[in-house]
């Protein structure tokens, strides 16, 4: 039962992360088509703007558990042996921790430069 | 007992697993390319953080950032992850649709899994295109 109940969370977190990175993404691709930054000023003042700067911070996140959920179905489909499994989810979850506190890093910091 | 015959007839099995010589259909090549696809983008994801963060720290950095396309391996490896990025898309509005069952018959699927395919090389080609 709570396996059934945690493989449906993880069907549900990869699809509603997909459908907001698929609207980031055209969002992203329209804002570059139509009124492209073409100088360092006024890309770094749109990623500042504090609309953007919330759009991307979710943006990651959801980028994050989304690359959890679909690189954990990979591992667990090809890496049999437990002690070699549980090596490889470790270093997952390390790797996108410590990626989520990079672009937390990159995100705040650069506010931080401009206040 | 019938775990027993189960487990016999599993040792008795052959298995061919020899996947140049089997015939995908069009659809396991979708499937397969989107789980392929998945790894490359996760594996480019530090990668394009790096040049997010280096964008954005200073004019010059931003300069360095720009100045990267001038460089013919990088655009090459530019044109490769917008690949990716295509085929993982549209396999995954293919996977949602198939969720809400459009599509999920078996000319409809095969129609929608050669319109992934097909399309994740288009819009590698009209990158290229635009880079090249």
């Amino acid at each position: 039962m709570r396996k059934a109940v945690t493989g449906l969370r993880a069907w549900l977190v990869q699809r509603v992360s997909a459908v907001y990175m698929l609207l980031v993404i055209v969002f992203f691709l329209l804002h570059f088509v139509i009124d492209p930054p073409h100088s360092y000023p006024a890309w770094h003042a749109w990623m500042m703007n504090p609309s953007v700067s919330v759009i991307s911070g979710v943006f990651f996140a959801a980028l994050l558990a989304h690359a959890w959920v679909g690189l954990r179905d990979v591992i667990m489909d090809y890496i049999h042996p437990v002690a070699v499994r549980v090596c490889a989810f470790a270093l997952l979850g390390v790797g996108l921790a410590a990626t989520g506190i990079w672009i937390m890093q990159i995100l705040w910091m650069e506010h931080g430069s401009v206040i | 007992m019938h775990i027993r015959d189960k487990a016999a007839s599993k040792r008795r099995r052959p298995v061919f697993f020899n996947l140049m010589q089997l015939q995908m259909p069009v659809g396991a090549m979708t499937s397969i390319t989107h789980r392929v696809t998945g790894v490359l983008l996760a594996l480019g994801v530090p990668f394009s953080i790096y040049l997010l963060d280096l964008s954005l720290q200073g004019p010059q950095s931003y300069v360095q950032v720009t100045g990267l396309f001038d460089k013919l391996a990088f655009r090459g490896a530019a044109i490769v992850f917008v690949w990716a990025l295509a085929h993982h898309l549209l396999a995954g509005i293919r996977h949602l649709l198939s969720d809400v069952d459009i599509g999920s018959q078996l000319p409809a699927a095969r129609r929608s899994a050669w319109i992934v395919n097909v399309g994740g090389i288009a819009v590698a080609l009209l990158t290229a295109g635009a880079l090249l």
